[in-house]
């Protein structure tokens, strides 16, 4: 990895502006992601992940929304410096996104063929042959089988999963540099998840595109992620390499995490839940925001933020109680 | 999230509040009175025209009554109207309504298959066929508004009782072992009143401008009341002389129709995100992060977990 | 306690203007099982697997086509007006999702004490007690009886739906995905909960999921269904250690371990869940099994028991 990273993200503010205050969504949020790594972020509703795909992409829903700070540099460039109309030609051609719900991202009203060709020719300038060339390739990457007699179908007429596929073909159609998928498994079922997340690694290792992978279930993280970043309350909490954090995980909250899901492999094993509900953004506790949930909470996490701390090559925790690498027995 | 934002429209606020207060206190406001006249002052025009006199601020009909006076009462007959033949319809319709979606099937094709009918009634016939075989009266308005109302009620009543049916509530009260009559009143009900409330006020200007069709025609209010739709009615003859006649109560109409119906699309966009909170699935992770004002509050019976 | 014997539920479907016999949906094809007192049946299986609709016949929401079932040896169209009582006393349910199952114009009193009989022989004020007792059972404070659903959480809601379970003294719930809708770091309470008020009041399960690893903390034993029929059932321990159906192991491996050293061979799958207006011939999953023999096209494999507990579908036993 001695290549200049593809994207990287520094101290990202997004803050939503309501009736009942500030709410900071996103409130300083750092990543750095290589071409063709697969990054997961991963936590709870409401702790930003998605607010902070959003924001890499600027669609954060405004006027509510804003990105307040920081800096997006995607191939040495800094998104958040772009003109509206250089974003939309950064969106769909170099930077794609998979949504949760193939059935709302694709239009009911318009033939597979048609949504697919309309990306293509936006982005690639392709007409005629060439263009029924490109979309076909795009389907059969995605193993969309009968792709020709298929274009002519309206999404209703695919299933869940396909629909999924769909779609990002969609999204990798014009061979974009990065995927944002954001819970793109949430609504298919177990072992069509399973056909849609090998399919995804193996487009990736085709087209070196890399991943920004949000999701709530450590599951899928385990099973396809390089490195992942657990958020609580609009931060990073802890980033580490897949095996690290989940090996060595040294963040309070990743750790209960962990521990409160049930595993397959696990059975009946009783469960360490978490106490208490996650936090409103818009009334956020002085000091480290998990504190008021935390097992184990000392009287300066209520206090003061935490600092981060290396506790691992590449793997970062933002606790008071993260032993520095090195200092672990 | 746009339409919320929006501001209550103090403009029909205070026009609806003024022609409320009007209603009640026309005998205090009104300088003459509404129903007699005197010949003798006949087709006087408005006061800041020439021959216009201050009695009579804007002007008088061919019997000489007071347009102005005859104007303030008019309002007391439409919002009559208005409120009689609404609650009349509005009670019928939802009734029906909530039977015909709860219970669907048969029972449902036959009660809509009547809403339709009702709907593809043309109220020139109805006039006409009115005119036949009665007298004008109040009683009579009301029955006919109230007829061709009904089945909008219905309609949308149903469709919202659809929609309230699905929701798991309703199931679990079943296996609860409640019966039709109790689910329909406690869980489906009070889900649709805020439905009815919009639907309700978004018809009044229907209401007006139909009783001021009917008044039209002569089979609507009984002259000599003072019905805005018959003062139209009885200016049509001197539109060109004394067009005064009929532009006041027109005015007034548009003015309260437009009010009423810019309040029931306030209303609309106020009071449905309530009803979407409802039908929103939770889901295990929102596609975009729900701004702060859709999140739950858990701090109110905070004992969640330990 | 509930037995329930072959039961079919066939859903017609309008074929538009055709004339002549419609089509329908096998939401359930043929599917016996029973759960006994003290019990946990943990129902697994994918969309359009007939595991809801199975739970809205027992929770007799939706009437059988086919089949029988019985509560206490009883038959239940043969209930008469006390014994559906009794029923609907016995049996109560918590399903997915806890916005929909809350009245939102309802205080959590009346929504928790909605399956109280209204001629029960209890005041009002007997009333209110256990709405208070089984809040606190569910580590809810006594006076959220007075709130109404949107000041709480989903877990708290979820609380809430629980309650209004066991206020009737219910011997079996329903529980159809009860975590699924709820954030991660919220289902390991409810999970718990669930479990503890089993320990403590001596209920009998049936856990309707699609999550593998929910069902299996719950269950104690295991019922796989695929396209409207059942493909395996046994004990949850052995049917995780050693599954028999491949439809099974399928899911099974498809289920994703905690932890990225366990990242295995997982059995993908071809295709996609069959259509139920017209299933395949033979074995429903013939077309996506990797096992599949050439009897599996025509013949369709009956439920036998092959080791002890353990039935399966399947001809390759």
């Amino acid at each position: 990895m001695a290549a200049a990273p593809l994207l990287v993200v520094e101290d990202l503010k997004t803050h939503f502006f309501t009736r009942r205050g500030v709410t900071k969504a996103v409130d300083g949020v750092s990543f750095t992601l290589h071409a063709g790594e697969t990054l997961a972020l991963v936590g709870e509703s409401g702790c930003g992940k998605s607010v902070t795909c959003l924001s890499l992409v600027r669609l954060v829903p405004e006027p509510a929304g804003r990105i307040v700070g920081g800096r997006i540099l995607f191939e040495g460039e800094d998104l958040l410096t772009k003109s509206p109309g250089e974003m939309r030609r950064v969106r769909g051609k170099k930077i794609a996104m998979v949504l949760q719900d193939p059935m709302t991202s694709l239009n009911p009203a318009l033939t597979i063929g048609t949504q697919v060709s309309e990306v293509v020719r936006l982005h690639q300038g392709l007409r005629g042959s060439a263009l029924r060339e490109r979309v076909l390739g795009a389907l059969g990457r995605l193993r969309i089988s009968a792709a020709d007699t298929r274009l002519g179908q309206y999404p209703h007429q695919f299933s869940g999963g396909m629909r999924q596929r769909v779609s990002s073909a969609i999204g990798l159609s014009c061979e974009p540099r990065l995927l944002i998928a954001d819970e793109p498994t949430t609504s298919l079922d177990v072992t069509i998840q399973a056909q849609y997340l090998d399919l995804l690694k193996e487009v990736q290792a085709a087209a070196g595109v890399a991943i920004i992978l949000v999701t709530h279930d450590f599951g899928i993280v385990a099973a396809i992620a390089d490195r992942v970043a657990v958020m609580y309350a609009g931060r990073i909490v802890e980033t580490g390499t897949t095996l690290e954090v989940f090996s060595n995980p040294s963040h309070p909250y990743t750790r209960a995490l962990l521990r409160c899901l049930p595993d397959v492999g696990l059975g009946r094993q009783q469960l360490v839940e978490i106490g208490g509900q996650p936090p409103d953004l818009a009334r956020l506790p002085a000091g480290c925001p998990f504190a008021p949930r935390c097992p184990e909470r000392q009287s300066i996490c209520e206090e003061q933020s935490p600092p981060t701390v290396s506790v691992g090559s590449g793997h970062l925790a933002e606790c008071w109680a993260a032993k520095a690498a090195g200092t672990r027995a | 999230m746009p339409a919320r934002s929006r501001e209550l429209p103090w403009f029909a606020g205070a026009i609806l509040v003024t022609l409320v207060l009007t209603a009640v206190f026309a005998p205090y406001l009104a300088p003459q009175s509404p129903t007699e006249g005197d010949i003798t002052q006949k087709l006087i025009p408005p006061v800041w025209m020439e021959r216009g006199e201050g009695r009579h601020p804007l002007g008088t009909d061919r019997f000489g009554r007071d347009v102005l006076s005859r104007v303030i009462y008019g309002s007391r007959i439409s919002l009559v109207v208005s409120l009689l033949a609404i609650g009349l319809s509005g009670t019928f319709g939802t009734a029906l309504g909530l039977i015909s979606g709860y219970r669907g099937g048969f029972t449902d094709s036959l009660l809509m298959r009547f809403a339709d009918i009702g709907l593809s009634l043309p109220t020139i016939l109805i006039a006409v066929v009115l005119v036949a075989v009665s007298e004008p009266s109040f009683r009579n308005v009301i029955l006919v508004i109230s007829l061709l109302l009904w089945p909008r009620f219905a309609r949308q009543i149903r469709g919202e009782t659809l929609g309230i049916k699905e929701q798991d509530f309703v199931a679990l009260a079943v296996v609860a072992g409640r019966s039709s009559t109790w689910i329909i009143c406690r869980h489906i009900f009070p889900n649709v009143v805020p439905t009815l409330l919009v639907i309700s006020t978004l018809q009044v200007g229907y209401v007006i401008l139909l009783e001021g069709t009917l008044s039209f025609l002569g089979v609507g209010v009984p002259p000599p009341n003072p019905a805005w739709g018959l003062m139209i009615a009885d200016g049509r003859g001197f539109l060109a002389t004394a067009w005064w006649i009929t532009l006041f109560p027109g005015l007034a109409m548009l003015l309260t129709v437009l009010a009423v119906n810019l309040m029931g699309d306030w209303l609309r966009d106020h009071l449905d995100p309530k009803l979407r909170q409802l039908g929103s699935r939770a889901e295990a992770e929102p596609a975009i992060e729900p701004v702060p004002e859709a999140r739950p509050r858990g701090a109110a019976a905070g004992a969640d977990g330990g | 306690m509930i037995e329930a014997v072959g039961l079919k539920k066939y859903f017609p479907v309008s074929t538009g203007f055709a004339i002549g016999p419609s089509a329908s949906v096998k939401a359930l094809d043929g599917v016996s099982m029973k759960v006994g007192a003290g019990e946990t049946l943990g129902i697994v299986g994918e969309s359009g697997s007939g595991k809801t609709t199975l739970a809205k016949i027992i929770l007799l929401l939706e009437r059988p086509t086919a089949g029988s079932l019985r509560f206490d040896g009883k038959e239940v169209t043969a209930f008469t007006r006390d014994d559906l009582a009794r029923y609907r006393r016995s049996v109560q349910a918590v399903f997915q999702d806890p916005y929909s199952s809350l009245n939102p114009r309802m205080r959590v009193e009346h929504i928790v004490s909605e399956p109280l009989p209204r001629d029960g022989g209890l005041s009002r004020a007997e009333k209110s007690d256990r709405v208070r007792e089984v809040l606190q059972l569910v580590g809810l404070r006594r006076d959220s009886a007075g709130l109404y659903p949107h000041e709480f959480s989903g877990g708290q809601r979820q609380r809430i739906a629980i309650a209004r379970a066991l206020v009737t003294y219910p011997k079996f719930i329903v529980l159809d995905e009860p975590v699924s809708a709820l954030d991660v770091s919220i289902r390991a309470q409810i999970l718990n909960l669930l479990k503890g008020l089993q320990e403590k009041l001596g209920l009998a399960y049936v856990i309707i999921s699609h999550d593998l690893a929910a069902a299996r903390y719950l269950a104690t034993r295991l019922a796989v269904m695929y396209a409207g029929k059942l493909v395996e059932t046994g004990e949850c321990d052995a049917v995780y250690a050693e599954p028999l159906h491949p439809y099974t192991e399928a899911l099974l491996s498809a289920a994703l371990p905690l932890h990225p050293s366990a990242r295995r061979q997982r059995i993908v799958l071809r295709g996609e869940v069959p259509n139920p207006v017209k299933p395949p011939a033979g074995c429903r999953f013939h077309p996506r099994c990797p096992k599949a023999m050439e009897r599996c096209e025509t013949e369709e494999p009956a439920a036998r028991e092959i080791k002890p507990g353990r039935v399966t579908a399947c001809h390759l036993y």
